[in-house]
């Protein structure tokens, strides 16, 4: 060996180091018998990347997430075989269907045993293979480290997504020459054509009623400057899906913010009643547009994304531009000329005029004081604009949604596309661990219990999680459908549950309050936003809230129900 | 709906078949026919898939398959500019009434019997896939008692080739 670089290494060195390698500081995860030789590998590598045991391989996949989502970085989780494996399938499952990069390693048994039922052997690249974006199983130590290698660039490339690699115990333990690397890039991206961009620019010189749809794929890629830009250049207003968030600061007044079933009123209606809809990193996913049928009728559509099978996927667009959606949306910005509508300013302010106000009779309507509204308008107020909301899924979610005023971008970790309850814990510790910075996590009693577990994760590495749980002691969201839908049969919606979540909180090691009125909520949320570690608030609210407005499913924006009282007396 | 054949070129490794045919299943589209083996380079499979569906269905399908990471090209050909053969084998009962009708069916289809036995023989037929369900027809009445088709493999006319 003359080159000094080349070492001889086990797989499970080989496997530390190319992360190492890859610039991975922390990993997630969960030992087990058939990763116990990547464990060791850790264990002598403790100086140069960090593990953190979660309580549970679900909390690891879904911090590895929220790592990921407050980062741009990819997340990493490491499992062992058989069940190990499978727990990270919800995880992985809900950052392929946001687009989050992500690497899944897991162990299996040797190659030996493979196929024969085996204890705790599973094939979980057939079990991943429709929610990977790809899947490893790696055979031969020779095509280990390149294979970890390539799994980063698939996962980081065009729109990103959770890559798997599956590697049995013969193949950790055996051993070859190590060469170290450098971080892999993505694939280059394709650039758009000039006639397209053209043809994009064409429309927007002709539009009266532009309207800016941005979503995931346009969220956290530094867009925010140039997206302003634009709407100002072509006075336009700006929409946003829910994986959108947190891409455009809420007070910047061209904003609207989240569309769709739950979404504002005045986005919604903004979308329906442009004559242009640039949709920038979008899916038009059915929460997000209402029934397709009857979206933007009389709009012409453009749609920049870099994943081609989403051109014409959901809705037909006019133009469809594949390729780097950055730099796509520069080169329209810099065509474009400049416009006034004063005529689209007046049926905007209309719009903002009628959220306003349905809004403010709701607040008035309201028995009991402590509203949603009112809980997150104290947490703008405490919050600096570093802070990080993570959520779980369920009404607090779309109240979250709603609500949170967002000051910069990768501020938010939510599951959009999956909707997994239980995602919240985990990946708000994750996205602390990532950032440093100070996490809330919006939840509700349902969600909170599937995978409350995570509060040991929280304490052991006494992580600055402010747990807000939205308790009104039922599974809201579809108690909510069934007031509307199903004729008030609540069924297996209300919880009745004895939990007394102080107490749990004291078991697990940490402070925790229950709150009833907005004072006491200010006093204890104040007070975790200054604690050293993670702070509980079991925040009572009425199992009656609503998440309003709200567009009924397979319904357009002429359906949209916006009071709560209308409703219960049809 | 219309029919259509796409070919697609994929790396020869563990799993990609089942990468292929699980999108289709994910996105729920259905294969009428799909065919795989080796090419020239070892390194690398052909996969013929026919199937039906309206353009929204193929435009779906061909950007889904380009999405696979292992999919290397895919290239939908049209009747007029490849052309398409298909193979079938046709077990019919051999009896002395319609031992000559069998016969005189597998010269006019320019068929083979490629086994005989005093209770079947097996015809072996290729071609179109409008000429084997055709083949089959006549067969039918005949006693059929086993079938097997290969499914459709084609290539363009001419000096067009699919990169890799």
């Amino acid at each position: 060996m003359e080159n000094k670089q080349v070492q001889v290494m086990n797989g499970a060195q080989i496997v530390i180091e190319t992360l190492i390698e890859q610039g991975v500081t922390d990993v997630f995860g969960y030992p087990g018998g058939q990763v116990i030789n990547i464990y060791d590998a850790l264990y002598n590598a403790s100086d140069r990347i960090n593990h953190v045991l979660t309580a549970h391989e679900q909390g690891a996949s879904h911090a590895a997430d929220g790592y990921s989502r407050v980062t741009g970085k990819v997340g990493v989780v490491i499992a062992t075989s058989g069940p190990g494996a499978t727990n990270l399938v919800t995880g992985i499952a809900t950052a392929m269907l946001d687009s989050i990069p992500m690497v899944a390693i897991t162990g299996n048994v040797p190659n030996s045993l493979i196929g024969k039922d085996s204890f705790q052997e599973i094939n979980i690249t057939g079990i991943t293979l429709p929610i990977t974006k790809h899947n490893y199983f790696v055979q031969d130590i020779n095509e280990l480290a390149d294979t970890i290698r390539e799994a980063f660039k698939i996962a980081k490339s065009g729109r990103p997504g959770p890559v798997l690699i599956d590697i049995p115990k013969d193949v950790q333990i055996a051993k070859t020459e190590f060469i170290p690397g450098s971080v892999v890039e993505p694939f280059p991206q394709a650039e758009v054509e000039d006639a397209d961009i053209d043809r994009a620019v064409e429309l927007i010189n002709a539009a009266e009623r532009p309207y800016i749809y941005i979503g995931g794929g346009a969220a956290g890629r530094g867009m925010t400057k140039d997206i302003m830009a634009l709407a100002e250049k072509v006075d336009a207003y700006i929409g946003c899906t829910f994986m959108g968030l947190s891409a455009m600061p809420n007070s910047y007044d061209r904003f609207l913010g989240m569309q769709g079933m739950h979404g504002h009123y005045a986005s919604s209606m903004a979308n329906k009643e442009a004559d242009l809809i640039i949709g920038v990193g979008v899916r038009f996913s059915d929460r997000a547009t209402g029934n397709i049928s009857k979206y933007a009728k009389g709009a012409k559509i453009i749609q920049l994304d870099t994943d081609l099978s989403e051109i014409n996927k959901n809705v037909k667009v006019d133009v469809g531009l594949i390729g780097s959606i950055v730099s796509s949306f520069s080169r329209i910005l810099s065509r474009c000329e400049k416009k006034n509508h004063p005529e689209w300013h007046t049926i905007v302010d209309g719009f903002k005029a009628e959220e306003r106000r349905i809004s403010d009779e709701a607040e008035k309507r309201a028995t009991n004081p402590m509203t949603p509204k009112k809980i997150f308008d104290i947490i703008n107020e405490i919050k600096d604009k570093n802070t990080i909301i993570a959520t779980d899924v369920g009404q607090h979610q779309m109240w979250a949604a709603q609500y949170v005023d967002f000051e910069r971008t990768r501020r938010f970790a939510s599951s959009g596309g999956l909707g997994t309850m239980g995602y919240g814990l985990g990946a708000a510790i994750g996205a602390q661990i990532a950032s440093g910075d100070r996490t809330v996590l919006i939840t509700g009693d349902g969600s909170f219990g599937m995978n409350l577990n995570e509060l040991a994760t929280a304490v052991t590495y006494n992580t600055p999680v402010v747990i807000v749980l939205m308790n009104n002691g039922v599974l809201g969201m579809v108690r909510q459908w069934q007031t509307l839908f199903f004729n008030k049969h609540y069924s297996n919606t209300v919880l009745d549950r004895k939990t007394d979540f102080v107490k749990l909180a004291d078991a697990f090691g940490l402070p925790a309050r229950r709150v009833t009125t907005p004072e006491e909520f200010r006093d204890a949320f104040a007070a975790a936003m200054q604690h050293d570690g993670p702070y509980l608030i079991d925040t009572i609210i009425d199992m009656d809230e609503f998440v309003l407005p709200m567009l009924p499913p397979g319904g357009s924006i002429e359906d949209i129900i916006t009071t709560k009282e209308k409703e219960a007396s049809k | 709906m219309k029919r259509f054949v796409i070919a697609v070129y994929v790396e020869n490794k563990y799993g990609v078949l089942t990468r292929v045919s699980g999108m289709f299943m994910r996105k729920g589209f259905n294969i009428d026919s799909l065919t795989v083996g080796e090419t020239d380079d070892p390194a690398y499979s052909r996969i013929t898939i026919t199937l039906r569906g309206d353009d929204y269905a193929r435009e779906q399908l061909i950007n889904q398959l380009k999405k696979l990471f292992n999919v290397k090209q895919v290239k939908l050909l049209d009747g007029e500019s490849s052309v398409e053969r298909e193979m079938a084998l046709i077990k019919v009962r051999n009896t002395a009434e319609n031992r000559s009708e069998i016969m005189a069916a597998t010269e006019i289809y320019r068929a083979k019997i490629i086994d005989y036995t005093t209770d079947t023989m097996c015809v072996e037929i290729t071609g179109e896939p409008t000429k084997i369900n055709a083949f089959i027809e006549v067969m039918r009445p005949l006693g059929i008692v086993e079938m097997c088709r290969t499914g459709v493999v084609a290539l363009e006319r001419g000096g067009s080739i699919m990169e890799k």
